[in-house]
């Protein structure tokens, strides 16, 4: 089927995954902490017009379900939660520095190309227009991998770790209408808990060691 | 015989009304900065002034310097008359295609960068050495750009390029879209606009362009002056037709070059003040953070090209 | 016709070489006996070359020297006649240079005669090394050109760098040679005769065709300079005399490039496309890292030799292209890539020719080799300084000039890639484009810094400050290679259609939609997707130019020109010291690209009231440092290890001889 011949609003859901993975490059690159915030926070968004899309142009009305807990959860209460304990832990000013950015750009370039290509053979199962986007899925999970790995600041890991999620919400919408309702709640309470639950380590792990630096735990081995 | 005295009144056409251009963004600029402002025909009162003046050489300028406006200038105008503005289907566009356009402004920027080293002074071998690294950043940015549009279209002609959208029903190309936001970037930077470059600066050390033609007076220096107007008027209608095509004449039948023609200064009248909102917007960035907005330029435009080969072939 | 061309070029560049030692009494008669003879050599060799290829010829021969059962084979087509003639054309450019260049050497403490006598092999092997049809007759010719060309580079051997620069050239030389014989050896294991003929009849399953490619690949590739194997080329280029130097990069590499594309299209015939992902991989690193070693070099030849690295990178690139193309069955595509790269050969023989032997005359009339040394050469040196200018613009890629044609070309090339099926690779390809691009922008940047310190300016030194133009000799070489510059940029149509006659006998078609539209279009695939009107461009630009400065002529009464001091801030008194200096005009790229080089950089605090300070820079390459070394060291202690044997003590000795002789007394009661 010819790019050309896609309805409208099929190519703009194509256009919003784009977009969906440009967010997730400005994630890698961004050193500010609210930045960050808000950016995950405009993923949020483009996830939640993805979705409400998908529910108009396929007829599965529940993803307009899924679409309003994505807006609730992802793009309100979850960054206001960050944003608080940010404000909180007096890190708000704060501005990590990622070394080698251009290495971290060029790798996750290269992670794209290489989703792509681990996804060829899933796109022939699915028959959807917009199986394509599997791929960009799948590149966004890793992307949200590398967060996790070349981030010192807990915080930026605790966003990474999020986009992650993302990712994987994003590939249960495209590639086979969202999942069943029950998993999909589930999951959404498990996120919700996770970053209460990351406020609290938070606070301790500052007492403890005073800072945030996730290589500072290191002082937590055995032999010195 | 029509198309080429079509092409030829088109090139004079963007020569005479590139001023106007700068004389807009200007205007708008002071505008939003509640001043007064000068009205938007000002550049060319400031070339009339500058042809009649007197030409001061420096003792060291050899004759490269003499030169160098001259090339600059053909240059320049050469690449405006390959671009679409009223009409696509002329036959200037088969001269070059845009990888060449490319190659015209390198060409310009070569002897630019020359006649900034030329005279022996500090201020001109520093703007030369920002410039060409500037330039070298943006080129891979820009190729990217143009790539993913020309695998779309399957052409690197500018005629059929911008022929390809027109002839379609509304689309929306998610490598389009990525392509115009780094095009866009990459454009600020080759014209030589905040964020990267300040045109109306007088202090040398935060000049670029400025600083390569620092010795220049005279009708030399209005060679150079009009030559960067009409650079930034060229990138301008490429923007404007390869991204939003619809009022292009397709013929050359008197109503359709009209309606190009008003669709064209519609688009550059809207693009101007953008620019200027972006101008007052932003302020100049330190020039060592070009490289981190000229790789978000090469990002936009690989991720257009990734989006490309991922989302829209089968 | 053609073959007796060749013939008369191989003879009288030997004739040049040997004849000069009857008269070695008179230094003036060396001279002219050998590069007239060299001259001649040029003339009859591009004659025949450029026969060879507008007639599509294919002629071979056999000469009844050589081994008993290995006659010599000679065979000349399309393919060796066009680099036939790059090789003969630049011989003549630099015969006609080499008169006045080598007076500096004629009160030298070096004889002249070691210099002809090698120039004359040195072409002579490059010459025979194309005719070669048999690997035996080719792997002599290509000695003949390693050895010949080390003693070139040792010929001012009183200098310690010299010698070691020239035992490295020749080590890398020997090796390359090692493999390359390698690579015949599975081609011959397999056709069982070292000719040609027979080895392009056999076919080979694809592990030992990718043995073979490899060995080709490694073999080839340290000859002609890629990275990770190029670091004997910014040691030995700058070393040589200059004239030398063009023939080396200009020609020497392209022989290289002859060879390997011998090897793969016409011997291997079954080109894969992994290959050609590998030859890409390797044209753009080495491109890249090319040019960027290139802009922190501040000795001209130096900068000259790693700019070399680059333009074969980029052949390198146009040639994977073509393999990739090749092998998922683009015939028409394969061509293209194949044309793109063949054309910039042509165009890096002629424009690195001229920058070499512009930077020869530089070298001779200031003294100076330091960048940070020259300046204002424009006013002492105004011919040198317009063809330098050419060879500037050329090689930076701009057009009307000729390097622009076959970027371009390349550029056309890649975007094709979009036919291809494997979308991994229509994704990688345009990566490539763009590395590409970065390139040519790079370079541009290097030759604004080169051109700018150079020759623009205020002198930097005394030296340049006197210097003065050289004789009529090299301004002639200098000219024309200018003028061909400029010739193969307008006339790009008419060049693309001779050298489709190479890319219709390696592969199975041509391009023939590249000139269907006349002498005036280049049109890559079709008149849609691109075209390039080169002669029209050239007119434009002249045009438009013309228009101008008729409109602003008549003003002139009104304003004339008057010249004042520069904008000094009110400070007064500028001096050369105060302007841009190469090392600081690409600090900016220095500092962007960091991890790339290894940079040492020292400042030292000037004593109190006391102006300055001391700043030193030392840039070096990662592959010598990281590869090289390390492999010097090992062999070094793996050589200690294995002298232990050598004893001295005659009773050690005795012990070997007894214990052989028990194992052989052993090995003969089985």
């Amino acid at each position: 089927m010819n790019y050309a011949q896609l309805p409208l609003a099929e190519q703009l859901i194509l256009t919003l995954a784009a977009m969906i993975l440009f967010t997730s490059f400005l994630l890698l690159a961004q050193t500010r902490i609210v930045s960050l915030i808000h950016t995950f926070a405009w993923q949020g968004v483009l996830l939640f017009l993805t979705t409400c899309l998908m529910a108009q142009s396929s007829g599965r009305y529940h993803l307009y379900i899924s679409a309003g807990l994505t807006l609730a959860l992802k793009v309100f209460f979850i960054p206001w939660q960050l944003r608080r304990l940010v404000i909180r832990l007096n890190i708000r000013r704060d501005i990590e520095n990622v070394g080698g950015s251009s290495m971290i750009m060029i790798a996750g370039g290269a992670l794209v190309i290489f989703s792509y290509y681990v996804a060829l053979p899933i796109r022939e199962l699915s028959e959807l227009a917009t199986r394509n986007t599997i791929a960009i899925s799948l590149a966004v999970i890793l992307l949200g991998m590398l967060m996790l790995i070349t981030r010192r600041k807990a915080v930026s890991q605790v966003v990474g770790f999020m986009s992650m999620e993302n990712g994987l919400f994003f590939a249960a919408v495209v590639s086979t209408y969202g999942m069943p309702m029950v998993v999909e709640l589930g999951i959404a309470f498990d996120v919700l808990v996770a970053v209460i639950l990351f406020g609290i380590f938070f606070f301790q792990i500052k007492a403890g060691i005073g800072s945030l630096d996730v290589d500072h735990l290191n002082r937590l081995h055995e032999v010195d | 015989m029509n198309g080429w005295i079509l092409a030829i009144a088109q090139t004079i056409l963007l020569l005479l009304c590139a001023p106007l251009m700068t004389g807009w963004v200007r205007w708008v600029k002071c505008k939003l900065q509640s001043r007064q402002g000068a009205p938007p025909w000002q550049p060319y009162r400031d070339l009339f002034k500058l042809f009649k003046k007197e030409v001061v050489l420096a003792e060291s300028a050899s004759p490269i310097f003499r030169v160098a406006p001259y090339i600059v200038f053909s240059a320049t105008v050469l690449a405006g008359s390959i671009v679409p503005m009223v009409a696509i289907g002329l036959p200037t566009s088969a001269i070059a295609d845009v990888i060449v356009l490319v190659g015209f402004f390198a060409l310009g920027r070569f002897f630019l960068a020359l006649a900034g080293m030329d005279v022996g002074t500090a201020f001109g071998g520093m703007g030369s050495s920002r410039e060409m690294t500037i330039a070298s950043l943006a080129e891979p940015a820009m190729l990217m750009g143009i790539f993913t549009m020309a695998m779309t279209v399957h052409s690197t002609n500018l005629a059929s390029m911008t022929r390809y959208l027109l002839e379609q029903p509304l689309q929306l190309y998610p490598s389009f879209v990525f392509s115009a936001m780094g095009l866009l970037l990459v454009a600020v930077a080759e014209t030589g606009r905040i964020p990267i470059d300040n045109p109306a600066t007088h202090l040398e050390l935060t000049m670029v362009h400025e600083a390569m033609i620092l010795e220049y007076t005279g009708r030399h220096l209005a060679l150079m002056e009009w030559g960067a107007m009409l650079k930034l008027m060229i990138y301008g209608i490429l923007l404007g037709d390869l991204f939003l095509p619809w009022g292009i004449a397709d013929n050359l039948a008197p109503v359709a070059l009209l309606i190009g023609l008003v669709s064209v200064f519609l688009k550059l009248f809207l693009l101007g003040i953008s620019l200027a909102i972006m101008e007052t917007g932003l302020a100049k960035m330190r020039f060592f953070r070009t490289p981190q907005y000229l790789g978000l330029a090469f990002i936009l435009c690989l991720l257009g090209m990734l989006s490309h080969v991922i989302l829209e072939i089968n | 016709m053609a073959l007796n061309f060749v013939y008369l070029a191989i003879i009288t560049a030997l004739a040049s070489a040997l004849l000069p030692i009857l008269f070695f009494r008179s230094i003036v008669a060396t001279k002219y006996i050998s590069f007239v003879l060299l001259g001649i050599s040029g003339l009859s060799g591009a004659l025949g070359g450029g026969m060879a290829l507008l007639g599509k010829v294919d002629i071979s021969a056999e000469l009844p020297i050589g081994l008993p059962w290995l006659p010599c084979h000679l065979h000349l087509d399309p393919l060796s006649g066009f680099f036939l003639f790059l090789v003969s054309l630049i011989g003549l450019v630099a015969a006609i240079y080499g008169p006045a260049y080598v007076r500096e050497y004629q009160q030298g403490p070096q004889p002249l005669l070691p210099l002809t006598l090698f120039t004359g092999l040195f072409v002579a092997g490059m010459d025979m090394v194309m005719l070669a049809d048999d690997a035996f007759s080719f792997m002599i010719a290509w000695e003949l050109m390693s050895v010949s060309s080390y003693f070139l580079v040792a010929y001012q051997h009183q200098n310690e760098t010299n010698r070691s620069s020239a035992f490295i050239y020749l080590l890398m030389a020997q090796i390359g040679g090692l493999f390359i014989l390698l690579g015949y050896g599975v081609l011959a294991g397999f056709s069982g005769a070292f000719d040609f003929a027979s080895m392009q009849a056999v076919e080979l399953s694809p592990a030992w065709s990718s043995l073979a490619f490899v060995l080709a690949l490694i073999g080839f590739g340290m000859k002609a300079g890629i990275v990770p194997l190029h670091v004997w080329l910014p040691q030995a280029h700058p070393v040589a005399p200059s004239h030398v130097s063009a023939l080396m990069s200009g020609v020497m590499l392209k022989v290289a490039i002859y060879g390997f594309i011998r090897f793969v299209y016409d011997l291997l015939g079954n080109v894969y496309w992994q290959w050609g992902v590998i030859v890409l991989s390797i044209g753009c690193v080495s491109a890249i890292l090319g040019v960027l070693y290139a802009l922190m070099q501040h000795d001209l030849k130096r900068l000259l030799a790693y700019h070399s690295v680059e333009n074969i990178g980029i052949i390198y690139m146009g040639l994977g292209l073509s393999m990739i193309f090749a092998g998922t069955n683009h015939p028409q595509l394969a061509a293209l890539g194949l044309i793109a790269a063949l054309y910039h050969c042509l165009n890096h023989a002629l424009f690195k020719s001229l920058l070499f032997l512009s930077a020869g005359a530089i070298l001779q009339q200031s003294h100076e080799h330091d960048l940070e040394k020259m300046g204002g050469l424009i006013k002492r040196m105004p011919v040198t300084a317009f063809c330098f200018l050419i060879g500037c613009i050329s090689i930076s890629a701009l057009p009307p000039f000729n390097g622009f044609v076959s970027e371009w070309l390349t550029f056309q090339a890649a975007l094709q890639g979009t036919i291809l099926t494997n979308h991994i690779l229509t994704a990688l390809i345009p990566i490539a484009a763009a590395v590409l691009a970065l390139t040519g922008a790079l370079a541009a940047a290097c030759f604004v810094k080169v051109y700018g310190v150079c020759f623009l300016g205020l002198p930097r030194s005394q030296n340049c400050a006197e210097a003065t133009e050289t004789a009529f000799g090299p301004q002639l070489s200098q000219i024309l290679l200018a003028v061909l510059c400029l010739l193969f940029g307008i006339f790009p149509t008419w060049t693309v259609s001779q050298i489709d006659g190479i890319a219709q006998i390696l592969l199975p078609t041509g391009m023939p939609t590249a000139t269907a539209h006349g002498w005036l279009w280049l049109t890559p695939v079709s008149s849609d997707v691109a075209s390039y009107g080169a002669p029209m461009v050239f007119l434009g630009i002249g045009v438009a130019w013309l228009l101008v400065w008729l409109w602003l002529h008549p003003r002139r009464k009104n304003t004339k020109i008057r010249t004042a001091p520069a904008w000094d801030c009110g400070f007064g008194s500028l001096n050369g010291r105060m302007q841009y200096t190469a090392t600081s005009f690409t600090m900016p790229i220095r500092r962007i690209f960091r991890p790339v080089w290894s940079i040492e950089e020292s400042y030292q605090q000037p004593e109190q009231q006391s102006p300055g300070g001391r700043y030193q820079l030392k840039v070096a390459d990662w592959a010598w440092l990281k590869i090289y070394q390390p492999i010097g060291r090992l062999l070094l202690a793996t050589a200690r290890r294995a002298a232990l044997i050598q004893g001295g003590n005659i009773r050690i000795y005795l012990v070997y001889s007894f214990f052989t002789l028990l194992f052989l007394l052993w090995v003969v009661s089985l």
